[in-house]
């Protein structure tokens, strides 16, 4: 894109934005109360009419008003179910790395060798197939029996989300490397493991990284969902306590630093991507 | 008695099943000899070459290089391969140190990338050393393909169709500066073409293959051209529209695909 398209994309891009927050706006407007007025203040007291009316759809200000507060003190603890947003975001992305580590450590080797073999290909390829369409929140109630302890069966859901995308990926990129390559280093009579690390493993990084961001994406996804059921810590904790609190505009701020959370996520693995791929000449 | 052959064919074969792709090849080479294989597409040209590289196992006979049977790949023989098969994520100068660094696996960083720059230096890539393989022109990176080969310093060097995919002109430039590197290293070289023209200024022998299935050497073309042959006057030698008419009488009549006969079922329908 050139400069003079990005500044048009850019213009546009606002203008969308505040129609969208216009829109909320005038959609969360209140009634006026006027009518509260010709009520008996005793009867209004009794049924509650005199209060400032709490709950419904916030408004964009309200939204805002609760994002700064909870931005501006991020690592308050006040207690188990009241905690900064920095505190449970760093929960929740510490259980995905975590399990995303644990899945990454088991998964590119794993699929290394699968790419290499054939039969190795083969033989995993019905498990692959049959366990990797499994909703990884399905594995919930057996990973809590078996685990017994909530936290961790969040890293394992975590872990067996991430485990598809890159062992697959990691298979398949391995053994589409080209014929050529490998008959170069053949020729030069480069060993077994200097092939594998200097010659497979670069081919294959941009397919195997393909993987890592889609894990990541995923795994993002699916902690939000995890911590909505196990509970205790983390942001689809909050997400749940609030919504439990009926305070929507935390809900609404989660939402968002949800979105951004793994969009930055996703940036850093683009990055790690364009960083090993490399022109085909 | 004569000197034993620096590379000894014999009786080379190759068949999948019962469908022979060439059999019955057998020649020899010498020290210093630059040796062209001709023949069609499908013949098993790149099949003798993968098989003299250690890629491929032949089903009959066998090669001898120096004294020892080519059971696999070696650092003795470089190979160019016909697509360059350049390592895409690495440069220039990386592509060829992965050669050298196979070579010499102890040698400092600093010989590693002196032996490099000889041999850029001698494809004439000085300057694009750093440069990645997809900044190349086809022409620098069949050149960087050369380089690597070289910069083993192998007894053997094998060319498959190196420069198939270049234009006329870029191919020109590169066939003469393969014929000086040749020469001044006194380098054994067997390659692969269907390039008449190439042929014979490169070539101090050439084999003819007739096509495949069953391919085999039908002649053995002594060139008779005095060796120190330039592209720029090649051309102008009294011996030479001899043997090219002798190469492209035999691509064209003797060595033509047989024309496969219709089978009866077929006939009968026509």
């Amino acid at each position: 894109m050139t400069v003079s398209q990005r500044l048009r994309s850019g213009v546009l891009s606002l203008l969308i934005a505040v129609i969208a927050l216009g829109f909320w706006h005038l959609s969360t407007l209140q009634p006026s109360t006027g009518s509260a007025k010709a009520v008996d203040p005793e009867y209004a007291k009794l049924m509650g009419l005199d209060r400032t009316k709490r709950g419904g759809m916030p408004s964009p200000a309200e939204v805002g008003k609760t994002a700064w507060k909870q931005i501006s003190n991020p690592f308050y603890d006040a207690g188990s179910n009241d905690k900064g947003i920095g505190i449970q975001l760093g929960y929740s992305v510490g259980r995905v790395m975590l399990g995303f580590a644990l899945a990454a450590a088991l998964a590119i080797p794993l699929g290394f060798v699968t790419g290499l073999s054939p039969i190795i290909y083969g033989a995993l390829n019905p498990f692959i197939q049959v366990l990797k369409p499994i909703s990884p929140l399905a594995w919930m109630p057996l990973a809590l029996y078996t685990i017994k302890d909530s936290a961790i069966s969040s890293i394992f859901v975590i872990f067996i989300c991430s485990l598809w995308p890159m062992l697959i990926n990691t298979a398949h990129g391995v053994a589409s490397v080209r014929r050529d390559w490998i008959n170069v280093a053949r020729t030069l009579e480069a060993g077994t493991m200097r092939t594998c690390f200097r010659v497979i493993l670069p081919a294959a990084a941009p397919t195997i990284l393909t993987g890592m961001r889609i894990s990541m994406g995923i795994a993002w996804l699916v902690i939000v969902a995890a911590e909505m059921l196990v509970g205790n810590l983390g942001i689809g904790y909050f997400v749940w306590n609030e919504w439990n609190n009926l305070s929507l505009s935390n809900v609404i701020f989660a939402i968002l630093v949800i979105g951004v959370v793994g969009m930055a996520l996703d940036l850093a693995f683009g990055a790690l991507q364009r960083a090993v791929t490399y022109v085909e000449a | 008695m004569s000197k034993p052959d620096f590379l000894l064919v014999r009786e080379l074969g190759k068949s999948y099943g019962d469908r022979a792709v060439f059999e019955h090849v057998s020649f020899t080479m010498d020290r210093g000899e630059f040796v062209c294989v001709i023949g069609h597409s499908g013949c098993g040209k790149t099949t003798i070459l993968n098989i003299l590289a250690g890629l491929d196992q032949a089903t009959e006979g066998e090669a001898v290089m120096d004294g020892r049977e080519i059971g696999g790949p070696s650092l003795d023989r470089g190979v160019v391969f016909q697509g360059h098969a350049l390592m895409p994520w690495l440069s220039v100068a990386g592509n060829i140190a992965f050669g050298v660094r196979s070579r010499w696996p102890d040698w400092p960083r600093d010989k590693v990338m002196k032996q490099v720059q000889k041999y850029v230096d001698l494809v004439r890539l000085t300057g694009n050393e750093q440069k990645k393989p997809s900044q190349l022109s086809g022409g620098m990176k069949q050149r960087v393909g050369i380089a690597r080969a070289f910069a083993i310093e192998p007894r053997m060097l094998l060319l498959d169709e190196p420069f198939g995919a270049l234009d006329a002109l870029t191919r020109g430039a590169i066939q003469d500066e393969l014929l000086s590197i040749c020469a001044a290293t006194n380098q054994t070289v067997f390659m692969i073409t269907h390039d008449v023209d190439e042929a014979i200024l490169l070539a101090d022998r050439i084999l003819l293959m007739t096509s495949g299935p069953r391919a085999r050497i039908a002649e053995v073309v002594q060139n008779t051209l005095p060796r120190a042959r330039t592209r720029a006057d090649v051309h102008h030698h009294p011996h030479y529209y001899r043997i090219r008419n002798h190469l492209v009488d035999f691509l064209t009549n003797r060595a033509a695909p047989p024309v496969r006969e219709i089978p009866r079922y077929l006939a009968q329908v026509k």
